[in-house]
């Protein structure tokens, strides 16, 4: 081995170097360059009119996203309350039957669950909850009846079931790791199951469980697709979860496709907004599975 | 006359087709310490678990025969009673992570939902930690978590645990396996104490130990119930030829 051949690989091994850190830092840049450029076009929208008011019509300046942020949050509490107990739940029933023929099936849908695009998830919402239907029911021309809308509680329902997977598999895989001497030690006191599940497994394991859930709350702030056809969206502020809702990333679509300045410049404000409320989630998250983490 | 506590006949147990506690008739008198000890997969642990109804949990285990807590039949009483009853001390000490020292002493109240005045819980853990020897120790950090403590310390709060439940027997499953020499001397000190208020049954593979701490001893092989004897008698003078070999170490 001559020393013109050593420098050679040596060269090769030190330009390659490079090119892991060039490629590791190529993927920093989608994230600051997404923060740089909201940042710059949002911050100087964003001040308190901004957040206490509704959208003006065409032609009025100003205006802000007040409808927007309430509906979001309400639209997100309501998918939260569907979501979070039955997610627990089977995730509970997941760690603890692990080789049951329902807990395959249960696992599998979820995997799946995971993997439907966000758009089938509202047309199922639309399907079952604002399409108008009717089934007889056989006798006396009975019928249930569901006389349909676009209306917040059907968007809810479409961000639930995206919700379900995150939270279920993060439950499960959380409690998994638990060892079998924890739960052992509470059934030799004379506990029943139930109390063993919410009294020891799953204050153990909340860090897990509730950075799952904060995951998930994070993942379905900015869908857009399946509010489109049930949330719709409303320029007006409303509370009536029967009812058309507007929605941040709804208020993001509709308005940023349109042509008036104003409405642009309230999409930069609410795009920076979601931003922000997806960091602080991330972050939060972080920090309360830290916290809350117990040594086992 | 000493009275009977535990009492079982013809007891099996298995795990789906592996039959691992075979035949086992024994007499467990009250406030006595009993070691059950044989090599490894013998079925003492399994025989232990089937007392207070642990081992019917392990998916695919079943059992037969008679098991009887002052005549009555452990597998007409619901598990939960019998668990109350029978307390159990694991091999690996298992405080609850997320509780402090008094509420892990106070845990099968307060887990089971049992409402009970201040003072009487404050009482129950004076008295529970009192008996395990670690009042003095932790009467000063109680309210710091159970996990902070040392092996040890932690296999006594387990004791202690399972004391404050005031059950008649309490089942040790290997207590000391996990902990050091000196650790290990504390708590077979603490058997002694314990004797007076319960009956202790003590699954070991360490036949020192079982000679030290017990006042009766079961030898099982291949899960079955060898010998059951004085503790004296049974290290002294065997009469069974596998007893013999065990103790002298001929097989392990």
């Amino acid at each position: 081995m001559d020393g013109k051949n050593i420098k050679l690989r040596l060269g090769k091994s030190y330009g390659f170097q490079w090119l892991i850190y060039v490629l590791a830092f190529a993927c920093l840049l989608p994230l600051l360059a997404i923060l740089f450029y909201i940042v710059k076009a949002g911050i100087t929208k964003i001040n308190w009119h901004f957040l206490v008011n509704i959208p003006k019509p065409v032609g009025e300046s100003g205006g802000g996203i007040a409808n927007a942020l309430v509906g979001s949050i309400i639209i997100i509490l309501v998918a939260s309350i569907i979501a979070i107990p039955i997610g627990i739940m089977a995730g509970v029933y997941l760690s603890e039957n692990r080789r049951s023929r329902l807990a395959y099936w249960c696992r599998l849908s979820t995997d799946i669950l995971q993997g439907v695009p966000s758009i089938v998830v509202g047309i199922v919402a639309y399907f079952w909850l604002v399409r108008p239907w009717s089934i007889p029911l056989g006798i006396f021309h009975w019928h249930i009846t569901n006389k349909g809308g676009f209306s917040a509680v059907s968007g809810s329902f479409a961000l639930a079931i995206m919700m379900l997977p995150i939270i279920v598999r993060s439950t499960e895989e959380t409690l998994k790791l638990l060892p079998d001497t924890l739960k052992e030690a509470a059934l030799a006191l004379g506990m029943p199951f139930h109390r063993v599940i919410f009294k020891v497994i799953v204050p153990v394991g909340i860090s897990g469980i509730l950075s799952g859930v904060m995951l998930s709350v994070a993942r379905i702030t900015g869908e857009t697709a399946p509010l489109l056809f049930t949330a719709f969206g409303n320029p007006y502020l409303s509370v009536n979860i029967g009812k058309p809702m507007q929605s941040l990333p709804l208020l993001i679509f509709n308005y940023a496709t349109s042509p008036y300045t104003d409405w642009l410049n309230l999409a930069w404000g609410a795009s920076l907004i979601l931003l922000f409320w997806v960091l602080f989630l991330n972050i939060f998250t972080k920090v309360i599975t830290r916290k809350w983490k117990v040594q086992l | 006359m000493e009275s009977t506590i535990i009492k079982s006949r013809n007891f099996n147990a298995s795990f789906g087709t592996n039959h691992v506690v075979k035949n086992v008739n024994i007499d467990i008198p009250r406030n006595h310490i009993i070691a059950v000890m044989g090599p490894s997969g013998c079925g003492k642990t399994t025989y232990l678990r089937c007392i207070n109804r642990m081992h019917e949990l392990i998916p695919g285990a079943t059992s037969n025969g008679e098991m009887k807590l002052n005549e009555e039949d452990v597998y007409q009483m619901h598990p939960i009673f019998v668990r109350l009853k029978i307390g159990m001390v694991f091999q690996r000490p298992n405080p609850f992570p997320n509780l402090s020292i008094y509420d892990n002493v106070i845990a099968g109240y307060k887990l089971n939902g049992i409402k009970l005045p201040k003072a009487q819980r404050d009482e129950i853990v004076e008295r529970s930690l009192t008996k395990v020897a670690m009042w003095k120790e932790v009467k000063d950090s109680l309210q710091k978590k159970g996990s902070f403590l040392s092996g040890g310390q932690q296999q006594r709060l387990c004791i202690a645990r399972t004391v404050a439940m005031e059950p008649e027997v309490i089942l040790f499953d290997e207590p000391t396996s996990a902990l050091d020499p000196i650790s290990t001397s504390t708590v077979e000190e603490l058997f002694h104490e314990l004797k007076t208020n319960y009956t202790l049954i003590i699954v070991t593979h360490n036949m020192q130990q079982a000679a030290r701490v017990s006042d009766k001893t079961a030898f099982f092989f291949l899960g079955e119930l060898v010998e059951y004897d004085e503790t004296k008698t049974m290290f002294t003078n065997p009469k069974d030829n596998r007893t013999q070999n065990y103790i002298t170490g001929r097989f392990s």
